[in-house]
């Protein structure tokens, strides 16, 4: 006990020794242990009164000796392991001639081991997987094909005390937008969100070098992929899209054939953050420099799809807004190989702005909603060079989205709503998911992934026939 | 993402870190206002030492006696006086790290609190399987705190200026106080009594009683132990009356005084969670 507390206690004369109980509280506790029960007491047992017992350590005799810390009874291996295992069964809603009718039929098996040595983390992540819906089963890990998909594997290291570098295979995420992303250029698994996978699907790993500085003024990040990742883009295998050459949709008939960077130290990316965190406010200034990061070019002369040069910079803002969190985010991306916006075979540069608020507007019942426009620049020159009778995009592609999330049962029980809808494409994406904790283990799901579009070319509207449901057990471990 | 909706609801943390007044312990029979237990409670149920860390056990059982646990480690800092003074009666704002390892779908996920005294507090939770740190958007304080029995406002601290306060009672080993609330729309409840023990200051028991003036909820210390000379509340149970459920908290390897730096309470830590500190 320190030895202002000794003092304190020691005013009282006759004080025994241990915790500072005066005299007066032994006599008044029951003469019996207070036997404090297991289950739920009712009113306490004096009965002339609602009095409590006293607990144990307060002047009630210790019943047992206080056994610390709870082991969690793990077994004892050289690294922490983790994971899961689930079953993932999906179809489609409607029928769709290019593409088979059960949408994902997975059972997976994800192991996750850690371990610090000194002043060094290792981290692996690996996924097994097995989806007969997927004919090919040769391991691919950089498109994440195949019966392994490597998530994580890194080292992270403190190399001096303001600075931490994390190498290796990793999930990187930055940015304010729900499902909507601007400066947050990594790699997503498009094909993962549409077909009903779990959400952290949709972040594809990087293989890449992250280097964040931290200091009073600001903090940074800089992160180094030598060589290109792009996303895991919709090219038909599991998820028909709209095909502007054969002016139809199309899916397994007609994968996308790509031509992607791949030099090392040449078709390399790097993507920094600088922020701050300002009472709460969070600012932040980004800047980019690699490739578009899904097929944005053509290649007539090859046939193959491209992926043209790109550079980015915006900045984001988030904070307490009223009663509930809001953010803006902005972006220009620079579209380096056609900044004219005259060469109709490569994507024009764009602008991209989003705010949102997010708000818990009952107990235990959250509604968020997002505003986002896209603006194509240099859109005159986009017009003109467009061959003629071929379909033109707008100049302005507006989305709304909203989130809402109720929670029931102890929380046990989720229902939630994602909806994209853009009134520009007169399209719209809805996300349904209901999914119930059975117990501290498992969890079971069921949730669609419903597309809505007036025409069958434009964003969300091209998925239509990819329409799904599905369901899904998982065991924790 | 199940998780994150599971997590992103209007937690608070708490700690219920509670310890013997240094230097407060008065002979039993003087007179102290109403205003003066209530602030020695406050300090004592949330307040202790510069700092703290403590592993947290929740048992949580419902009507049919199924069980279900949370497992978490969770570090505290208090922010400094204003004036310097570090004798620890400053109850200012405070912020919480809060680690979670099970129930499994939740491990490593990580919620974070600044939670301030003159405005809404900030919260952040971090999702590893996303790389992604979330801000929470909750202003609700009376609900679950993930899933328990124990609600976001009783773990963190309800403000002690949100209720009018009356000495009912002072017995022998307790004063006990009738807490009505100046918003009664505000919360569920009517009022609450709390008994607290007249010597150290700690919560001993707590009754919530709803709008009919039924109790329907209720608290109770079950375990004291001293650390670090501090009189720490190591286990305790919530009832819902009337759900017939149960929470228990245990808190087990607390320590004070552990001298968590501030910037473990920043979005790098987040990322790379500070394990000396949560052993």
């Amino acid at each position: 006990m320190p030895a202002g507390l000794q003092d304190a206690a020691g005013i009282k004369p006759g004080e025994s020794s241990e915790p500072a109980l005066p005299a007066g509280l032994e006599p008044s506790a029951t003469p019996e242990e207070p036997g404090l029960p297991e289950g739920l007491t009712p009113a306490p047992v004096k009965s002339e009164s609602n009095e409590p017992e006293l607990p144990v350590g307060l002047g009630a005799a210790e019943k047992e000796k206080s056994e610390s810390a709870q082991e969690t009874g793990f077994p004892k291996l050289p690294f922490d392991i983790s994971g899961f295992a689930e079953a993932r069964g999906g179809v489609r809603a409607d029928n769709d001639p290019y593409e088979k009718d059960c949408s994902i039929g997975e059972t997976r098996l994800q192991l996750e081991a850690e371990k610090q040595v000194s002043l060094a983390g290792f981290k692996t992540t690996a996924d097994f997987l097995y989806d007969p819906v997927f004919d090919r089963h040769k391991v691919d890990l950089e498109d994440g094909s195949g019966f392994v998909d490597l998530r994580e594997a890194n080292v992270t290291l403190t190399p001096v005390e303001f600075m931490d570098v994390k190498a290796g295979r990793q999930i990187l995420t930055w940015g304010t937008g729900d499902m909507i992303f601007i400066n947050d250029l990594f790699p997503k698994d498009w094909n993962s969100f549409l077909l009903g996978r779990d959400t952290e699907y949709l972040k594809a790993p990087s293989d890449a070098v992250k280097a964040s500085a931290y200091s009073e003024i600001a903090n940074l990040n800089i992160v180094y992929t030598p060589r290109f990742d792009s996303d895991r883009y919709v090219d038909g295998r599991r998820v028909s899209y709209w095909n502007d050459i054969l002016g139809r949709r199309a899916g397994r008939d007609a994968v996308v054939r790509a031509d992607k960077p791949d030099g090392w130290f040449d078709d390399d990316e790097i993507a920094g953050r600088l922020y701050r965190n300002i009472s709460g406010y969070e600012l932040a200034a980004y800047a980019y420099n690699g490739f578009w990061k899904s097929p944005a070019g053509f290649n007539p002369r090859s046939g193959k799809a491209t992926f043209p040069e790109l550079s980015v910079y915006g900045a984001s803002g988030r904070g307490s807004v009223l009663k509930g969190i809001g953010n803006v985010e902005a972006g220009y991306y620079d579209s380096e190989n056609d900044r004219n916006g005259d060469d109709p075979m490569i994507q024009n540069s764009q602008l991209r702005i989003l705010a949102g608020y997010e708000q818990e507007v009952a107990e235990d019942f959250t509604a968020g909603g997002q505003y986002y426009i896209e603006r194509m620049m240099g859109y005159g020159a986009y017009k003109r060079s467009l061959p003629p009778g071929s379909r033109r995009d707008d100049e302005y592609r507006h989305v709304v989205t909203l989130r809402l999330t109720k929670l029931l049962m102890n929380q046990n029980l989720s229902l939630s709503l994602f909806t994209f809808y853009s009134p520009t494409d007169g399209d719209a994406y809805l996300r349904p998911n209901v999914s119930y904790k059975i117990d501290d283990n498992w969890t079971a799901e069921v949730g669609g992934n419903v597309f809505i579009g007036e025409e069958d070319y434009t964003f969300f509207g091209q998925f239509e026939k990819d329409s799904n449901v599905y369901a899904a057990v998982r065991f924790n471990f | 993402m199940k998780t994150l909706d599971r997590l992103a609801m209007p937690v608070r943390v708490f700690i219920v870190f509670s310890t013997l007044a240094g230097g407060f312990v008065r002979a039993a029979d003087e007179q102290l206002s109403v205003d003066e237990i209530v602030n020695r409670t406050n300090r004592t149920a949330y307040y202790q030492g510069r700092d703290g860390s403590a592993k947290v056990l929740m048992t949580i059982t419902d009507s049919q006696g199924r069980t279900r646990t949370r497992e978490f480690a969770i570090l505290r800092r208090d922010d400094p006086a204003p004036d310097g003074k570090d004798d620890d009666s400053h109850c200012g704002n405070q912020k919480f790290y809060v680690y979670f390892s099970r129930p499994a779908d939740v491990n490593k996920m990580v919620f974070m609190v600044h939670k301030n005294v003159d405005r809404e507090d900030e919260r952040y939770l971090y999702l590893p399987a996303l790389d992604l740190v979330k801000r929470i958007a909750a202003t609700e304080k009376r609900t679950s705190f993930v899933g328990s029995d124990f609600l976001y406002e009783d773990v963190s601290g309800r403000n002690i200026n949100d209720d009018t306060h009356e000495l009912v009672e002072t017995s022998q080993n307790y004063y006990v106080l009738k807490n009505t609330p100046k918003d009664p729309a505000s919360v569920e409840f009517s009022h609450f009594k709390m008994w607290i023990h007249k010597t150290s200051f700690i919560p001993v028991k707590g009754e919530y009683y709803d709008k009919n003036g039924d109790k329907y909820r209720e608290y109770s210390a079950e375990k004291v132990e001293t650390v670090d000379g501090f009189t720490t509340v190591t286990k305790a149970r919530m009832s819902d009356l009337k759900a017939k459920s149960a929470t228990v908290i245990e808190y087990s390897n607390v320590k004070y005084n552990v001298n968590v730096p501030d910037d473990v309470f920043t979005e790098r830590f987040l990322r790379k969670p500070p394990r000396e500190f949560l052993r």
